[in-house]
């Protein structure tokens, strides 16, 4: 044991293992749907009452050539009548529509686990594209696994034959003859499927038809095929305990466009959203351009510099300048962040964070933009930094962005990542009564009789006013070059910079940002994981796990990246030892250490891919191993199944 | 004191501010200052509906030195930002100040795309054929051979035409004028009066670095060979009348025509007409030498505007829709869970 046991929570105590959790995996080529297939089985978990976490994960690339490896489409779901917080570190179910899908996905399969195939695309052609030497469903190479091969192309092309399809067109009623058999798999209800294919195929009734009997004929051979002597029985999950109320499920790019909604509505003020088209940002710009009855303005602008350049000059005009990008994209705009900061105008930057350097990896998941956030502009710049770690979150963190920016008139950065962009994760839908309104107010008093109006004038936060040009009486400039206390005329003079950019640090520094709070476990103790961003999942999930074995470990989840909780030293202070988990090379663990003078180490992963929860147990699990008076320390229960050590690096 | 300027009319002292002005002794910029403060009060604009924005370089302290709302933003960006400006609010004047290097160089894709919107706006280009600010470089619109720092041996770049730039962005309104020269608030005035992107090409003198480029037509000596002020429904004549430009209908281009004893309509010279893109392309695309510089109103021919489309599209999207938060947080497949919470 640990040497610093503690009394089990019942939580905890169930916590591992999760005995109905499933991860099913949906992988075919581009264009065979299977985003769509997930999206929708996702949906019908949703309704079943599981809990789940999604895990998109598709190439760069919008059709690569068919059957090839790159061209690789896959959608991951983790579901279960428990708690669920990542998408599954090994599926139990791999769905392969092709050869090259099974062969870029059939490693991470569990041993013993289920890979539904379909032989109708195995021919010699395809596997000769996923560089397969012989049949894999065939030479016995899988027989680690159980493996169901369905010649599901044949049978849905006979599903849809009534409906007079072309042979092309029948066979893009596969994703929907395999969704159908999954959803027999899991006992689930194919009614709301039925409606949304109606509602999807409006406009081409046959499409809708067809769809749907290759959606009732995959069901109908789960039940009719007697797949149970294969061993492939029915299940059952049972809905998992949730707080009452009303639910949906949520991305995280849907949720920060619902919270700058929501945010802009509670500071009274109109939203401008200027944008770039950007992977994976672009879907803030999709959702928010269509809810203009919110008084949202969105502009597509002609670049990178013009979105955030629009933005600010909106801002500038009295409404709330918006935009939106990833990290190749916020370094373009960086310039005229740093204008917002010496403008003093608020503004809010979310940076979908993508793997980088560079053009980098466009389509996946990394956290490595936190330097850029923090510190990455020309002069002494700071502005407030905030990180989302869920979908659900994503819309109280853009809430958060929004009431900074502008109680505080500044820019505020506001950090996601490609998993959460795209990741679906139910969401109890938010009672708006809840929040409190902070509206924001455009100054429009005039000055004391014979005295000038001082647009750098500051009230107890170092704000100073917010005048909209057209308001009588207040006309003034404003611009990048230093400016006066004050008067904020030009002044170029020694002791005004010394003392303006005290001013904007001191500013940026005194923002109220709640108090640092322990995500799972206690104030002090051996091992305290701290962690930002989309991580939370696989962190809070191995800390739960370890916690359940009697681990002294706790979980520390920081929003506020900059300015950092007050409290973050001292409660850090408390720990023995801290290890901070990052898709990216130690960004976070190399600030702690700058503002803190604290021993962090880092754990880091840059391959594209979320943590597995594994990967944090291990190294939980190495820290314990290493600390000598432990007295064996306590390690996860099977280490054949867990990765190499290399990852960690302490 | 705090008067509200909209009560009784300005006067070209009240666009003032009391920042000292800057610029070098003798530099173009302080006429063109002059003469956009006297348009000012002329064409009725109250300064707290006026904002000037600027990018960066010698002409965009402009802002600092006009008591309206001003904005100086960074180096090419002006138009970017007078967007975002326009479309938050669309009742504002907004008037851009720029320079060949800002509008062409480094901020070329922003003035392109402000133009073929048509944001309602005023862009006015100093075009100095250098980079001042940055002590002498070559500019965009420098021309072949011209020695700077960065060009010693001369460059050997052809140079950007501004207005043949605007017209081939889409813009609706192209003019041009003479820093000093009586005619500008005229042309301001025009440009004001358009509904949708007006670009003004403003030949400025920098006396320091590029003194006298424009002298072969702007100098008092030069200006009847030299000058052609374009005026819609009037003969395009120069030289005191006695010489004009007419089609050239073989080749499809512009020639210039001896005007004898008047009669302009007998040697074929055209009467201007700012609807026609054909002729304005004809006019900028004219080398100087051969051919007087086209001035004055070249091109006028409205179109909607980009902010009026903007505005009439978010309040058709939003008719009849009620902006319900707790409906828009709810949207979507939803389902309810009714049971109380039990232990995992």
């Amino acid at each position: 044991m640990a040497t610093a046991a503690h009394q089990l929570t019942p939580e905890e105590a169930s916590a591992n293992p999760v005995p109905e959790a499933i991860v099913v995996r949906f992988a075919g080529d581009s264009g065979d749907g299977m985003q769509l297939t997930g999206g929708q089985f996702t949906l019908s978990t949703a309704l079943a009452g599981n809990d789940l976490a999604t895990f998109p994960d598709f190439p760069a690339e919008i059709r690569a050539p068919q059957g090839t490896l790159f061209g690789v489409s896959a959608f991951q779901i983790n579901f279960g009548s428990a708690r669920i917080d990542t998408a599954g570190d090994q599926p139990d179910v791999l769905v392969a529509m092709n050869p090259a899908a099974l062969k870029t996905n059939v490693e991470a399969l569990k041993p013993g686990g289920l890979i539904i195939a379909d032989t109708g695309e195995f021919g010699q052609r395809n596997l000769d594209k996923a560089k397969y030497a012989a049949n894999p469903l065939d030479d016995g190479s899988l027989d680690k696994w159980q493996l169901l091969k369905l010649d599901i192309s044949a049978l849905t092309v006979e599903a849809v034959k009534p409906f007079g399809l072309g042979n092309k067109e029948a066979l893009r009623c596969k994703n929907m003859w395999t969704l159908g058999l999954a959803l027999w798999m899991f006992d689930r209800d194919r009614a709301p499927l039925v409606e949304w294919l109606r509602a999807k195929f409006a406009k081409a009734p046959s499409l809708a038809e067809a769809n749907i009997a290759a959606l009732n004929a995959g069901h109908a051979y789960g039940e009719t095929a007697e797949l149970g002597a294969m061993g492939i029985a029915q299940r059952q999950v049972a809905a998992a305990p949730s707080e009452p109320g009303l639910y949906r499920t949520v991305t995280g790019a849907d949720s920060i466009a619902l919270g700058l909604v929501a945010g802009v509505q509670l500071a009274g003020l109109k939203m401008f959203y200027g944008g770039y088209p950007i992977t994976p940002a672009s879907a803030i710009l999709h959702s928010l351009a269509r809810l203009k009855e919110y008084g949202v303005t969105t502009f597509q602008a002609e670049d990178e510099i013009a979105a955030v350049a629009s933005a600010l000059g909106a801002s500038y005009a009295g409404s709330l300048g918006v935009t939106c990008s990833s990290g190749p994209g916020i370094a373009l705009k960086t310039e005229a962040i740093g204008l917002a900061i010496m403008t003093e105008l608020p503004l809010v930057v979310v940076n979908a964070q993508r793997g980088g350097p560079s053009t980098g990896l466009p389509t996946k998941t990394e956290q490595s933009d936190l330097y850029q956030a923090v510190y990455g502009r020309n002069g002494d710049a700071p502005l407030p930094v905030i990180a989302t770690r869920s979908a659900a979150d994503c819309f109280d963190c853009a809430i958060e962005a929004v009431r900074i920016a502008t109680q505080y008139m500044t820019p505020v950065m506001l950090l996601t990542d490609g998993y959460l962009q795209n990741a679906a994760e139910p969401w109890k839908v938010p009672d708006m009564r809840s929040y409190t309104p902070f509206p924001a107010t455009h100054h429009t008093e005039l000055p004391p009789e014979g005295e000038k109006f001082q647009p750098y004038a500051r009230d107890a936060k170092l704000k100073r006013p917010w005048v909209k040009p057209g308001t009588p009486g207040l006309l003034h400039r404003i611009g990048g070059i230093e400016k006066a206390l004050g008067t904020g005329n030009i002044d170029y003079s020694p002791s005004n910079h010394q003392a303006m950019t005290d001013i904007r640090r001191d500013k940026v520094m005194g923002i109220d940002v709640p108090d640092q709070a322990v995500a799972q476990g206690s104030t002090s103790g051996a091992l305290v994981v701290v962690g930002w961003g989309s991580t939370y999942g696989p962190i809070a999930s191995a800390v739960r796990r370890a916690r359940a074995r009697g681990v002294d470990v706790s979980h520390v989840h920081i929003r506020h990246i900059w300015p950092l909780p007050k409290n973050l030293g001292d409660l850090l202070g408390s720990y023995e030892n801290i290890l901070v988990p990052e898709m990216n090379t130690g960004q976070l663990k190399t600030l702690l250490r700058d503002q803190f003078l604290v021993d962090a180490k880092s754990l880091t992963k840059v391959s594209g891919q979320p943590f597995r929860i594994a990967e944090i147990e291990t190294a939980i699990a190495a820290f314990f191993d290493n600390i000598p008076d432990n007295e064996g320390g306590e390690l996860p229960p099977d280490n054949s199944q867990l990765p190499s050590q290399e990852a960690i690096n302490p | 004191m705090n008067e509200i300027s909209t009560i009784k009319p300005s006067t070209p002292k009240d666009w003032e501010t009391d920042q000292e002005v800057r610029w070098c002794p003798g530099c173009g910029d302080y006429a063109i200052l002059k003469a956009v403060q006297r348009t000012m009060p002329e064409i009725g604009a109250t300064p707290e509906n006026t904002v000037f924005v600027s990018g960066i370089g010698c002409s965009s302290r402009f802002p600092y030195y006009m008591e309206t709302y001003g904005f100086h933003t960074i180096h090419g960006r002006a138009p970017a930002v007078a967007t975002g400006i326009k479309l938050a609010n669309p009742d504002l004047d907004v008037w851009i100040i720029t320079g060949d290097g800002d509008a062409l160089s480094i901020g070329g894709n922003h003035t392109m795309h402000l133009l073929r919107r048509n944001l309602n706006c005023q862009i006015l280009l100093f075009n100095n054929e250098i980079y001042g600010l940055t002590k002498g470089q070559y500019s965009p619109t420098s021309r072949e051979g011209t020695r700077s720092p960065s060009t010693p041996f001369g460059s050997v770049d052809h140079p950007a035409k501004p207005c043949a730039f605007a017209l081939g962005s889409g813009a609706r309104f192209v003019a041009r004028g003479i820093d000093v020269h009586k005619n500008l608030p005229s042309v301001l005035k025009a440009a004001h009066a358009h509904q949708g992107a007006a670009f003004i090409e403003i030949f400025q003198n920098c006396i320091v670095y590029n003194d006298e480029v424009f002298e072969p037509f702007a100098a008092k000596p030069n200006a009847a060979q030299g000058q052609l002020w374009c005026e819609d429904g009037k003969p395009l004549l120069f030289a005191g009348g006695t010489k004009g430009l007419a089609l050239d209908m073989e080749r499809l281009t512009l020639k210039v025509v001896d005007v004898a004893e008047g009669d302009w309509e007998a040697a074929g010279v055209i009467v201007h007409n700012v609807h026609n893109r054909a002729i304005a392309h004809m006019l900028v695309e004219m080398p100087f030498g051969p051919f007087p510089m086209a001035l004055g109103v070249l091109y006028d021919d409205p179109a909607p505007t980009f902010e009026s489309a903007v505005v009439a599209q978010n309040a058709a999207a939003s008719e009849g829709k009620i902006a319900d938060l707790q409906k828009l947080v709810a949207r979507g497949q939803t389902w309810m869970v009714d049971k109380a919470p039990h232990p995992l």
